[in-house]
């Protein structure tokens, strides 16, 4: 498809489309994602929105932990941050969306460094200890500030409101979360052709000469704890517009646990693979569903298995993908394209 | 004084669980470097895997007891040898998440198998009460309290004096040198989560036993249990025994006396506000091994 396509500068070699038919198939499928709506039915439309949401918070935990290496087991608690800030700033304040959902992903960032603090002296393991404990600490104090939070009963999130259009609803709010999703990837993508971003890359290769070749890892790691909860404080934010009702129960560490999984099957470092991952993640139990509900008639009982079933085919998938695709779905994708590229003549 | 007493008696009894399942964590950690996040489901797994060959072969409780042991020394086995060993020298993430993924299947077929509701457990422990001094203790938690102190008994004298369990030392101070001396790090690893699936199930049988039932709930044990390995260092076995034990107390004075201050989730919250607090004062615990690494 690209032979004869040389690159002859830094620019072209650092560009994100390698040629303008990359481009335009992109373009496409923007265009096609945009009239989604007007296809599908109320259930993958939720279904789809769930989708964009995962991919934004997978995005975020991919900046930490796929590029910078530093473990997180905290997403849920930082999700929920985001969400509930969202129910402040909408609900009690009455702020435009155009302002929450930047001050949500804001407040989730601090927070994250506040969190991300220890890292400086806690590595590997013992990151993801704290990290846990941070889950538990928030969870706890989401279901016991009453004032704030609505406790264990919750606290309800006024629709987001674009002049006098309310963006209640699967369709609706589509056209909100799409775009943010495009942007933010973007972001992303970007991102990792900044110094910032090699800096997060040098940490995680190795620390110890990152420090060496003067990059400050106090600050970077920092950095990349402060940008990986932005993005789930926005996907938090989402959360709670699309949810309308936010409690505790939203956010166990099972959110968490499915995240990680994300950015495992998708491809570690990868912001291609975090897409991959969060629809393959999120589409899973929405197939099985699909898939128990028809074979129900012949087999009855599949339909009492289906919260085994679910919960055993996330950890087959994990435990396959690590065994034999540790790279992810990201690098099949690209060994697959590699070999089409040149194809019939690969030598 | 005698609500006090009462709660550091059960923190005492349910650390002593803790300081099982901990045993198997560490014993893990120590040999092989992996945090294991499916002990908590070793255990449940455990526990239900005995109550179900009682109840299907009418087999007296001490011989399902056996045989449930003997069935998780071959689990162990198959894990380490199926699941952990094409893992070894990958990162440590994909090492987390492949224990993760373990729990979330083990998680599965427990959910499959037994279903959701809660399973009775026949009695193992004599129900009257053993008075010592003002307080009536059940004899099931005398029993648990002993069996660990026996257990941790059994493990110092494991470690200190056999051939296998110097091996095991040698693997955890450096495997190559181990290596070079002729010790197969690969029989230590497969040994190692042999112990840790059995000692789980042990734990899982007796909390089983106190509790009268079991269900989903125990597979919680697995990351309770953290708080109580950082506490105690991830390699030290004493650790493990002496920072159950705490955490069990710590957890059962911070419910017994916050929660109507706080109302409720005190104690499930307390040992995550403990591990933040030893995190940033002494990451690696009352007895670990200090690794001094400045960047």
């Amino acid at each position: 498809m690209n032979c004869g396509q040389f690159r002859e500068t830094y620019r072209e070699d650092m560009a994100i489309f390698e040629t303008n038919f990359a481009r335009g198939l992109l373009a496409l499928f923007l265009v096609a994602l945009a009239a989604a709506p007007a296809f599908l039915s109320f259930f993958w439309m939720d279904v789809l929105n769930r989708i964009l949401i995962a991919v934004i918070a997978a995005t975020g935990l991919n900046i930490l932990t796929g590029f910078t290496g530093q473990i997180s087991l905290g997403n849920a608690a930082f999700l929920a941050v985001g969400a509930y800030s969202t129910a402040f700033f909408a609900g009690r304040l009455g702020l435009p969306f155009l302002l929450v959902i930047p001050m949500s992903g804001l407040m989730t960032a601090l927070v994250g460094m506040v969190f991300g603090v220890p890292s400086l002296r806690l590595k590997g393991l013992y990151l993801a200890v704290a990290t846990l404990a941070a889950h538990f600490v928030i969870e706890f104090t989401a279901s016991h500030w009453d004032g704030v939070t609505g406790g264990v009963n919750g606290i309800s999130v006024p629709p987001a409101k674009l002049g006098g259009l309310e963006l209640s609803g699967d369709r609706r709010l589509f056209y909100l979360v799409l775009p943010l999703t495009v942007l933010m990837l973007f972001f992303a993508k970007n991102l990792f052709r900044t110094k910032t971003g090699k800096a997060f890359v040098a940490i995680r290769d190795q620390d110890i000469s990152a420090e060496v070749m003067g990059v400050n890892v106090f600050k970077y790691k920092l950095l990349s704890f402060g940008v990986s909860s932005f993005y789930v404080g926005v996907a938090g934010s989402l959360v709670a517009y699309h949810a309308n009702i936010i409690s505790p129960e939203n956010f166990p560490i099972t959110v968490a646990i499915d995240q990680l999984g994300m950015i495992i099957i998708g491809g570690l470092g990868s912001i291609l693979g975090s897409i991959f991952g969060a629809v393959f993640i999120t589409l899973l139990p929405e197939v099985l569903r699909v898939g128990t509900g028809a074979l129900g008639d012949t087999f009855p009982k599949l339909i009492d298995l289906f919260a085994p079933l679910k919960q055993g085919v996330f950890g087959l998938a994990i435990v396959l993908f690590l065994l034999f695709e540790p790279d992810g779905m990201a690098a099949r994708w690209h060994s697959i394209r590699n070999y089409w590229k040149l194809y019939p003549f690969s030598y | 004084m005698e609500f006090l007493l009462q709660l550091t008696l059960n923190g005492v009894v349910i650390g002593s669980i803790y300081a099982l399942v901990a045993l198997g964590f560490v014993i893990i950690y120590k040999s092989s470097s992996i945090l294991n996040f499916a002990q908590g489901e070793f255990l449940m797994l455990g526990a239900y895997v005995c109550v179900s060959i009682v109840g299907a072969y009418h087999v007296p409780l001490w011989a399902a007891f056996l045989l449930t042991l003997a069935f998780f020394a071959v689990l162990g086995i198959l894990m380490e040898r199926l699941l952990l060993r094409p893992m070894i020298g990958e990162p440590v993430i994909s090492v987390i998440m492949l224990t993760l993924g373990l729990a979330s299947i083990l998680k599965a077929i427990v959910q499959g198998i037994w279903g959701t509701e809660t399973i009775a457990y026949p009695t193992i422990f004599p129900s009257a009460p053993v008075m010592i001094g003002p307080l009536p203790v059940s004899q099931g938690y005398l029993f648990s309290v002993a069996s660990v102190g026996v257990l941790l008994v059994l493990f110092s004298a494991f470690f200190k004096y056999t051939r296998a369990g110097i091996a095991m030392r040698a693997t955890a101070f450096s495997q190559q040198v181990a290596l070079s001396m002729g010790v197969s790090v690969q029989h230590i690893f497969a040994l190692a989560w042999s112990i840790a699936a059995v000692v789980s199930a042990v734990g899982g049988v007796l909390l089983g036993g106190i509790r009268g039932g079991v269900d989903g709930a125990f597979a919680f044990f697995g990351l309770k249990v953290v708080p109580v390995v950082i506490l105690g260092g991830l390699d030290s076995v004493l650790g493990a025994i002496v920072g159950g034990l705490i955490m069990g107390i710590l957890e059962n004075l911070a419910g017994g006396y916050l929660d109507p201050i706080f109302g409720g989730g005190v104690k499930e919250v307390a040992p995550f506000i403990a591990l933040v607090a030893i995190l940033s004062l002494k990451p690696y615990g009352l007895f670990g091994k200090v690794k001094i690494e400045r960047v």
